[in-house]
């Protein structure tokens, strides 16, 4: 019975890290009706900015002994993470829906930064390509080539692939593909409640991903933006008639996503301080999967198939095969899907002729 | 041209061209090569699925799984018997008996796998079925490697080596003119009913549970084929070799090429393949590049490189998929 309770508490804590990311997966289905397969490399990256925060020589000293220093870690990857989301949401997607400016210098800016790394293996050769790159990009545009307007939904979701695999490689890129192992940013205490272990660790997950996902309700429910949020996710165009600006809203529900896939990224961290730069790739898939479990485009079944495929997972190696643990959360999919094909919490649309 | 002419020439050629390909292009590109007609045979039937019938699969690596293990089991344990009951026949031929064996337990072991997976997505639309597939595929990879038979996690080896160019280019023609007959059949209407509109078909009395299921059925069995090929070449097998990103590779091609139309899943598969090898040179920055080249190609023409394009017209082709 005790093992079976602290597994119990295991499984919250790891459920609430999925749940988190599968938030950002169903708000993203929401307005866009798309899979965002580079969420969970916003996880990654969210992991990988609170290590770099950390890793600050002036906040070093401050990080796990006071607060301030876990809080500061916590919050600026949550924003650099945002800001990742923005970024992509700006130049990949806006672009997959319609005719925006200066996406291929973005890309071919990157392309440029890469190239000039490549050649010169200096500052200079980097920002050198860069420039090349974006200046390429920019003539290419006046000369006339730019995104067409289109419906195609499947374009999308391979342009949410290309991101994808973009991360993973720009990541093992930019942060070195070893793992590193990331900072104790809140001491570790143990204790006892009743039968149980407890660590702080453990406790902290599960506080800061109630507060979260409850900021998260009172945003989407009780602010004039949320509203814009819910509007453009129950009918895209009739919203932008209303007079909402359905890009910025788009964009928004892009950082607020991001921003928790961050917080989950840093959560995890805690619990299992391993990071490297393919981390996202299986959470990322499972969040997905809760998602579609809790009924996609749902923000409270989001939570709810988080908790489940955590749960799952954790007694699924606790009393069974760990072998089999990236089958579990596959395996109650299909099952539920089957009885249930909207989701949990999902609505059934009856399709109109 | 009489069909067997076409056959005939087909087979002289190919026979041909795997005595001397070898030596003109050097072992490197050779394998190229053989991973380009895998990949055509993967991504032409995929396309079945997704570009004709418009179900969208993300589960492909998991039958192409099913078909390499299949086969390779069935040469690895069963090979002595049945060396031992051609043993009248010449190396060759012996080989050629088991390889074709292998195919045909890969094929029928693939279909079932299609045809389970195809049973759900007669309840399951749209983004549903994607995860369910891509669930399948996953939940394939795991019990492979759990199963200690078959290598596990240590990996299948001892694989004898059975197919090379011939084989695996009778294999992209045997598919490319299947799919291309089948789409250009009542069959392959009734597909493009489904994607097109699933409910006007039905109205029109396309059952459309049944043709759902057999472009599940027939799509697994030519990834099952696949491989096979691939695993009697490579002579090794790895469950990571079977990842969903193996899917996404595989949808890159077909989407990348033009949905729906067998030059473009050609094309796409000849492109991805090239490129990444090309890629090489660039060395750490060749996924940054190609997933940077995938974005933009998928930005700037949506509809894939050749669109809904054909070469060999036979009717009108339907306008691309939403």
């Amino acid at each position: 019975m005790e093992t079976f309770l602290q597994q119990v508490i295991n499984g919250i804590s790891q459920g609430s890290a999925y749940a988190l990311i599968a938030l950002g997966y169903t708000m993203v289905y929401g307005v866009l009706r798309l899979i965002n397969f580079a969420h969970g490399d916003v996880y990654m990256f969210g992991a990988f900015m609170g290590y770099y925060l950390a890793n600050i020589p002036w906040i070093k000293s401050g990080v796990g002994t006071s607060a301030a220093g876990a809080v500061f870690v916590m919050l600026g990857a949550m924003v650099l993470s945002a800001g990742l989301g923005i970024l992509i949401e700006r130049f990949a997607y806006r672009p997959g829906r319609g005719p925006t400016r200066f996406t291929l210098a973005f890309w071919l800016g990157l392309l440029g930064a890469g190239g000039g790394q490549m050649a010169g293996q200096t500052f200079t050769s980097v920002v050198l390509g860069a420039f090349a790159g974006i200046a390429a990009g920019v003539v290419l545009e006046l000369l006339g080539i730019r995104p067409v307007r289109q419906e195609s939904r499947l374009a999308l979701l391979i342009i949410a692939i290309g991101v994808s695999l973009f991360l993973e490689n720009g990541g093992q890129q930019a942060f070195g593909a070893d793992p590193k192992f990331f900072p104790q940013i809140i001491p570790t205490t143990s204790f006892k409640v009743g039968p149980l272990d407890l660590d702080s660790q453990r406790v902290i997950v599960l506080l800061v991903s109630l507060v979260l996902m409850v900021v998260l309700n009172i945003i989407v429910n009780y602010t004039k933006t949320g509203k814009a949020m819910r509007a453009v996710s129950f009918n895209l165009d009739a919203a932008k008639l209303m007079g909402i600006n359905t890009d910025r809203i788009i964009a928004f529900t892009f950082a607020l996503g991001s921003a928790l896939a961050a917080a989950g990224g840093i959560l995890v961290s805690l619990l299992y301080p391993r990071i490297d730069p393919l981390m996202g790739v299986m959470p990322g898939l499972k969040a997905f999967v809760a998602a579609v479990l809790g009924g996609i485009g749902n923000i409270p079944g989001a939570m709810i198939g988080g908790l489940i495929i955590g749960m799952a997972e954790v007694m699924a190696v606790g009393y069974g095969q760990s072998t089999y643990r990236d089958a579990i959360a596959f395996v109650i999919l299909v099952l539920i899907l089957l009885l249930r094909p909207a989701g949990i919490m999902g609505k059934g649309m009856i399709e109109k002729v | 041209m009489k069909k067997w002419v076409f056959w005939l020439a087909a087979l002289v050629v190919l026979a041909a061209m795997e005595s001397s390909l070898r030596g003109l292009i050097g072992a490197y590109n050779y394998q190229i090569v053989i991973l380009v007609g895998i990949n055509i045979i993967l991504a032409v039937s995929l396309n079945l699925i997704n570009g004709y019938t418009g179900q969208f699969s993300i589960g492909h690596a998991g039958f192409y799984a099913v078909g390499a293990y299949t086969s390779a089991s069935v040469v690895v344990y069963g090979g002595p018997a049945i060396r031992a009951a051609t043993a009248f026949l010449p190396q060759t031929a012996q080989n050629a008996v088991l390889l074709l064996l292998g195919i045909i337990a890969a094929a029928i072991a693939a279909g079932i796998a299609g045809w389970a997976v195809g049973i759900p997505s007669l309840r399951l639309r749209g983004d549903y079925l994607a995860i369910v597939t891509l669930g399948f595929g996953e939940i394939i990879r795991v019990l492979i490697l759990n199963i200690d038979a078959i290598g596990g996690a240590r990996g299948f080896s001892g694989i004898p080596q059975l197919s090379n160019f011939f084989w695996v280019y009778l294999g992209v023609l045997i598919t490319v003119v299947t799919v291309h007959n089948l789409v250009n059949s009542s069959y392959g209407r009734a597909f493009i009913s489904i994607r097109d509109d699933e409910i006007a078909a039905e109205a029109m009395g396309v059952d459309t549970t049944r043709f759902k299921v057999m472009s599940f059925v027939i799509s697994s069995m030519f990834a099952g084929i696949a491989g096979s090929l691939f695993g009697h070449y490579t002579m090794y097998l790895h469950p990571n070799s079977f990842l969903f990103t193996t899917s996404f590779y595989l949808i890159i091609m077909v989407v990348v090429g033009g949905l729906g139309s067998i030059e473009g899943a050609i094309l796409g598969a000849v492109l991805v393949t090239v490129l990444l090898e090309v890629f090489r040179e660039f060395g750490a920055f060749r996924l940054v590049n190609f997933s940077i080249l995938l974005v933009l190609i998928m930005i700037y023409r949506p509809q894939g490189l050749l669109g809904a394009w054909t070469l060999f017209r036979t009717r009108k082709p339907a306008p691309a998929t939403k």
